[in-house]
């Protein structure tokens, strides 16, 4: 059947979500934007919300299971309010949610409890490389197997929250294929920038490069253990993430700039009441919607292990990242020269929105 | 029932017939009634009318069955379906061939208006007849030489004759599809019906406008043009005349009095909620064909479509499918919701505009994209990929031009009335 009701508990955790979203992230985004820093409070009360302990079973010291709708569901309800607030919160996921699809039982064991038992903890893991054909199924980052070590070396970037992890999820390409490799922040010939990443937006995030230098790792710290990992599906629910913020960020945008065009006066009328903007925010609206459904389908698709789920999250991604761009621009253009200053949030929404397209291993669900 | 894509049984157990159906019956003629406008496939016509009879189904209007409309109690507590049915069943018959999809027999439009706006008893009088021996058809006439979009500015008026109880309808309406075939008598045919928008009290403006069926053959009704169409030419387009046709009084949808209030008027409107996404799927069945047919011609020529490599690494071609996938992946589930509400009693005005909005975008884009990548094989006749650009470029017109969605969906957004947002 289909059906588009999401759960009463979805609709609860999604209702909680929106209310950090507005009344906590998006009233500190701009400070933390300028100022190149979010509160640490603001991080911790997010974690609180227990989204990623939601999605770990009870015999890792979690209380629930997995499940990639409600993800996408609680990505984009918070990401309307903020999206680099959405990312530090969601860190550890990049560390925890791989290991708990992928990772062996001992793994399991070993790391999720550490990640989700405490206060926010900044595990975090590292796919994106500094190259325009970036690819997370061809990564220039190696691992080679050497008496029953891997070596690792190359350059990762955008690393969230590098400098003070306590570990890091290291992705590299060995034979070919992309495999994930637990990393102490500590271990020898793993280096990490002093400066932060320069970035058109997310100046909120401490973000770093992180050099491997014939980085070793004990075979036991590869994902998956001796047989690996599919990196499939992990991917595809970093990209479903990406897609899903896209989502929340665009609607963040629609919605402003339409209260806007509602408020501003010209010539006599509402901007709001002239068709030029009006079919504006109804092709905002509308390519919004197109893209939720998207991501809700692959998102339903990953859940039920369908064979074309891994594509489905391929092209919700490409399509949100269009989409996310369209409309934050259009919102942007909606407010005129008001869109332009940086009194109003809609020029950050912009510029994250160009930014989906190469936000792939910044968040997971 | 949690957030959910598995496609119904009784959609999928239907898609391999209906694919049969698209491949023999449809595609077989479409270039022939293409080339030979205003003839009438009569093989179609009397196999669809024989294989729907057979399944049980008499009409691909949303029957009361299943739609609650009745109150008829079924076996099981299933959630209802009926439009998300038809609307599976729209988008394969326009995969086939969207003109002849509109051929198929039954009652269209005409029988969605009946459903919508009628009272059980009219239900039961007009609607039975779309299950009985011969095919039939009904029409639905609500365009004007001087009202499109604008269906506020009809001039057709009705006039109760007290003596008689009988109403007097005077106008000229154009732009009925299938009209010809609802109301004109042809020996091969059941007796259809037109319904035919007018208003009862023009003062009032909208709350004036009202609905009423017209038998075929009824004295004072003419079809006097079929149209030459840019597309789906195998269906007609007629123009009919009413010159003091008389109809009996309780052939009026609605109520038979004007309050001032525009309930009459958004009843008409409710019937394009139900039909909005509807239409929208046979946009998006002719996008699909098209589509599917690129890929097919890609395959042949040996050029690979590359599935999550980024954007940066992809041919332009690459990007072009790509995207295609994506605008119809996305539009496909704006029509499932849309329709998804319509069974489940949601009001869903604006999903049913927004899901006919991108519709009628992605059939128009990806059928002239087809045509530009396949170059000279895309503008040949010896193809069809040049038909269903054509044949596309209705579905962003009728049943609502993709302007007059917008403007629908911009209300809703805004919550704006059509005098805030004109």
């Amino acid at each position: 059947m289909y059906s588009f009701d999401p759960t009463e508990e979805q609709q609860m955790l999604v209702e909680a979500v929106n209310k950090y979203a507005v009344n906590d992230l998006r009233v500190a985004a701009r400070d933390a934007e300028e100022n190149h820093e979010l509160p640490g409070k603001l991080v911790s009360k997010g974690w609180e919300l227990g989204l990623l302990q939601a999605s770990i079973p009870e015999a890792y010291g979690g209380f629930g299971e997995r499940s990639a709708v409600t993800g996408v569901l609680a990505v984009e309800e918070m990401a309307f309010g903020d999206l680099a607030g959405t990312l530090a919160v969601m860190t550890p996921s990049l560390f925890a949610t791989p290991i708990l699809l992928a990772g062996t039982e001992e793994q399991k064991q070993e790391y999720l409890p550490k990640v989700i038992e405490g206060d926010w903890a900044p595990y975090t893991a590292a796919l994106i490389e500094y190259a325009f054909d970036f690819d997370p199924n061809d990564l220039k980052t190696t691992a080679t197997l050497r008496d029953e070590e891997y070596l690792l070396n190359g350059e990762k970037a955008f690393v969230l929250f590098a400098k003070d992890a306590e570990m890091l999820l290291v992705y590299a390409n060995l034979d070919g294929k992309t495999q994930g490799f637990i990393v102490p922040r500590d271990a020898a010939g793993l280096s990490i920038s002093d400066e932060c990443e320069k970035l058109m937006s997310l100046n909120a995030l401490p973000m770093y490069r992180v050099k491997l230098d014939s980085v070793k790792v004990p075979a036991a710290n590869r994902l998956g253990g001796a047989s690996g990992m599919d990196f499939e599906p992990v991917l595809a629910s970093m990209r479903l993430a990406a897609a899903s913020a896209a989502v929340g960020v665009a609607n963040a945008a629609f919605e402003y700039s339409k209260n806007y065009a509602k408020e501003r006066e010209a010539f006599g009328v509402k901007i709001a009441q002239k068709q030029a903007i009006a079919f504006m925010l109804a092709e905002m609206r509308t390519e919004i919607e197109a893209s939720r459904l998207l991501n809700w389908e692959a998102a339903w698709k990953l859940d039920q292990n369908h064979d074309d789920a891994a594509t489905e999250a391929y092209l919700a991604f490409t399509g949100a990242a269009d989409m996310a761009m369209m409309v934050t621009d259009r919102a942007v253009q909606i407010l005129g020269g008001h869109g332009y200053i940086r009194e109003h949030p809609v020029e950050m929404w912009m510029r994250n929105g160009r930014g989906f397209a190469m936000f792939t291993g910044l968040a997971i669900v | 029932m949690p957030i959910e894509f598995e496609t119904p049984k009784p959609i999928a157990q239907t898609q391999f017939v209906l694919k049969t159906v698209a491949e023999e019956m449809m595609r077989s003629k479409s270039r022939y009634f293409d080339e030979h406008e205003h003839e009438i496939p009569w093989d179609y016509i009397e196999f669809m009318h024989t294989a729907m009879k057979a399944m049980g189904v008499g009409s691909l209007a949303p029957k009361e069955k299943g739609n609650g409309h009745d109150g008829d109690e079924k076996k099981e507590k299933r959630p209802p379906i009926a439009y998300q049915v038809l609307a599976s069943q729209i988008e394969a018959l326009a995969w086939g061939d969207v003109g002849f999809y509109l051929v198929t027999p039954g009652g269209g439009l005409g029988a969605a208006a009946v459903q919508a706006a009628g009272t059980p008893e009219q239900r039961a009088k007009f609607l039975a007849r779309f299950a009985e021996e011969k095919p039939t058809f009904a029409a639905m006439c609500m365009t004007e030489a001087g009202a499109g979009s604008d269906t506020a500015s009809i001039r057709t008026r009705a006039i109760l004759d007290e003596k008689t109880n009988e109403w007097v309808l005077n106008g000229e309406k154009i732009f009925v599809t299938g009209g010809d075939k609802s109301f004109t008598e042809y020996e091969k045919l059941g007796k259809g019906f037109i319904v035919v928008w007018a208003s009862i009290d023009p003062s009032a403006g909208r709350a004036g406008m009202r609905a009423f069926v017209i038998e075929a053959g009824t004295p004072g009704v003419r079809v006097t043009k079929l149209e030459h169409k840019l597309g789906i030419r195998v269906s007609d387009t007629a123009s009919i005349s009413l010159v003091d046709a008389r109809v009996p009084f309780d052939h009026i949808l609605g109520s038979p009095t004007v309050e001032k209030t525009t309930t009459g008027f958004k009843g008409a409107m409710a019937t394009f909620d139900a039909t909005r996404p509807l239409v929208a799927a046979s946009g998006l069945g002719v996008a699909r064909a098209a589509l599917e047919f690129l890929k097919e011609k890609l395959t042949e020529h040996g050029v690979q479509v590359r599935y999550g490599l980024p954007r940066q690494k992809l041919t332009n071609i690459e990007r072009e499918v790509i995207d295609m996938e994506i605008m119809l992946k996305s539009a496909w589930l704006m029509v499932i919701k849309a329709v998804w509400m319509a069974d489940n009693r949601k009001p869903n005005a604006l999903e049913s505009s927004m899901s006919k909005v991108k519709a009628g975008d992605v059939g128009t884009k990806i059928t002239q994209k087809v045509v530009e990548i396949l170059g000279p094989l895309g503008y040949s006749r010896e193809f069809l990929a040049e038909k269903w650009f054509r044949d596309a470029k209705i579905t962003d017109i009728y049943e609502g031009t993709g302007q007059i969605n917008r403007l629908v969906v911009a209300r809703q957004i805004l919550d704006y009335s059509g005098k805030d947002l004109r």
